[in-house]
């Protein structure tokens, strides 16, 4: 095996992964943020009690979720060529991969702000703060610490994600595992990515409960 | 602290003082269950009653009674569904989320959980109120390090709430109601969670900031003797209904409801109950009476001179307390002597007071 050809295929690949990763991280994270905090604050008898929008968004979220990536990256297409200007490669992979993920972080942040005590948001009432600023200094302060294992649960999702994008071009791990491993009957190579793609998982996982550790005090 | 508040005892707020929170026909209902089992609860049930500025207002009632939606109703946290609240003059009913904010500013808030920011420490909990209401940074300073100088925890302020005791935490619950200056203090059970010394060590920092700081306090428990300990003036609740109401010595002297009884009974055991009846009866050589002494009735006297003519008595049971410089209660006795001498001392004590033959 000539790992001086194949060294920096595995760079490039690692370096694809990271790039789709994160950018998707931070589109899906924030807009994904957005729609947790409105699926969490619109639920009966919170801030924004609405049970029209709160049944809009979750249906929403239970129509896209239960769709296997794969197909959703295949069935976006038109719409990403409209978004994107392409169907194929990286931007293509991340925009589908920002769409499947928003529906996965709204979920995992109204979870996790199921957690934040009830009786605080009716203190900071108590007080006349005025409703976002109780989203923004009482409620997410709260759950800041389940929010960030949450967080690093959906980091893991989304790289098994990006592991599909070699299906419309746009490389990474995924991609080098099963074209030049698999369909090349090399095992070795097929393993050297699910190594990488290990390491990478534990880090990002490491990093994420230590941080989380440390913002809950325990 | 001020030491002329200290010194001087605190004048009670008097029947003409200024009404800050009244509540007309006040009522409160809540849907619960869905479909079938779908039905309308009231919490409170048209409620009329008025509380003075300055004045600690009791509001007791068992589990369920509606008082917790009651004072809810005060800074609008449940709105109310029928009727009128008003606070300082201001009308709390009808207003929107962002409308009341004004007002609850002006009133804080303690609760059984304390609900303590977990995020925050001590110091930033305390801060938090003020933060919001947009203080200068070297006045929160000033201002959070007078409350926890107040409240006791000023070598507390960088912990955070996990590592405080439960007497502690409210401590800082209270702190950070004081915080930003309220008219009124609300207290929800705010010592249901804690050991009967802790209690004492909460009610102490809310008897002193209704004194230092004028601030009326409006109390809500299901325990009694919180009520004894610090209410000028006391509402009984049952069923979302306010059953009694009036100066808490009135309410713990005579009690007019079954549900007022019940109350005084759990702090004041002062008449025997059936069971210690009958083993008084059976001890008993002569007439048992249950003799109510209050505040001016001389009991010694009929006795002592029931005494030289003869008749011996023997206190058996009983109990007397003072509250709010009253004193109330009530005495067994035990009465042995000539038959027409034991009629006659009991007819002079029926003269003085409520007499109740007891004796089989």
């Amino acid at each position: 095996m000539n790992w001086s050809v194949l060294g920096p295929q595995l760079l490039t690949a690692i370096g694809e992964t990271l790039y789709m990763v994160a950018l998707t991280m931070v589109i899906a994270g924030l807009i994904g943020l957005f729609f947790g905090v409105a699926l969490y604050v619109t639920r009966p008898g919170n801030l924004y009690a609405s049970r029209a929008v709160n049944t809009a968004i979750n249906l929403v979220v239970n129509f896209v979720r239960p769709i296997p990536f794969i197909i959703l990256l295949a069935a976006l297409g038109p719409l990403t060529d409209a978004v994107v200007g392409t169907r194929l490669g990286q931007n293509a992979a991340i925009f589908a991969m920002s769409i499947a993920a928003v529906f996965a972080v709204a979920r995992i942040v109204e979870q996790n702000l199921m957690s934040v005590d009830p009786g605080v948001v009716e203190a900071a009432r108590s007080m006349g703060v005025s409703r976002p600023k109780i989203i923004t200094t009482v409620i997410l302060p709260e759950a800041l610490g389940p929010l960030v294992l949450g967080y690093t649960f959906l980091v893991i999702g989304v790289t098994d994600m990006s592991a599909m994008a070699g299906a419309i071009g746009a490389g990474g791990l995924g991609d080098f595992a099963l074209r030049l491993g698999y369909q090349r009957f090399n095992d070795q190579i097929t393993w050297a990515a699910v190594a990488v793609i290990i390491v990478m998982v534990q880090l990002v996982q490491f990093f994420g409960n230590s941080m989380a550790r440390k913002i809950m005090r325990r | 602290m001020s030491s002329a508040a200290t010194a001087t005892p605190r004048v009670r707020p008097g029947e003409d003082a200024e009404v800050i929170v009244r509540f007309e026909d006040a009522i409160k209902t809540f849907e619960t269950g869905k479909g079938k089992l779908r039905r309308e609860v009231t919490a409170v049930d048209g409620v009329t009653l008025s509380i003075r500025r300055g004045e600690i207002y009791g509001v007791i009632g068992y589990s369920g009674a509606g008082k917790s939606t009651l004072v809810r109703l005060i800074n609008g946290l449940e709105p109310v569904t029928g009727g009128v609240v008003e606070v300082d003059g201001q009308r709390v009913d009808g207003r929107t989320e962002e409308q009341l904010a004004p007002i609850r500013r002006e009133i804080g808030m303690i609760f059984q959980q304390f609900n303590l920011f977990t995020s925050r420490t001590v110091a930033g909990n305390v801060e938090y109120p003020l933060v919001r209401a947009g203080w200068s940074k070297d006045k929160r300073k000033a201002r959070v390090e007078e409350l926890l100088r107040f409240v006791g925890l000023s070598e507390r302020a960088g912990n955070y709430p996990e590592q405080l005791s439960g007497g502690q935490k409210q401590r800082v619950g209270i702190a950070r109601a004081l915080a930003a200056q309220p008219k009124i203090l609300l207290a929800d059970e705010s010592t249901s969670a804690l050991d009967p010394e802790t209690t004492q060590e909460v009610l102490n920092l809310l008897r002193r900031a209704n004194r230092e700081f004028g601030i009326t306090v409006v109390l809500i428990t299901h325990e009694m003797d919180v009520v004894r300990s610090i209410a000028d003036r006391v509402a009984v609740m049952d069923s979302g209904r306010v059953v009694e109401e009036g100066p808490t010595a009135r309410v713990f002297s005579a009690p007019e409801t079954d549900t007022a009884r019940k109350f005084v009974a759990t702090v004041s055991h002062d008449e025997p109950d059936s069971e210690e009846l009958s083993y008084l009866s059976e001890q008993s050589k002569g007439r048992l009476v249950v003799v109510d002494v209050r505040e001016g009735v001389d009991v010694g006297s009929v006795l002592s001179a029931a005494a030289a003519r003869g008749v011996q008595f023997q206190i058996v049971f009983g109990g007397v307390s003072v509250l709010q410089r009253q004193s109330f209660g009530s005495l067994t006795v035990d009465l042995t002597g000539e038959r027409h001498e034991v009629d006659r001392t009991i007819d002079e004590l029926s003269q003085l007071t409520t007499v109740k033959e007891v004796s089989a």
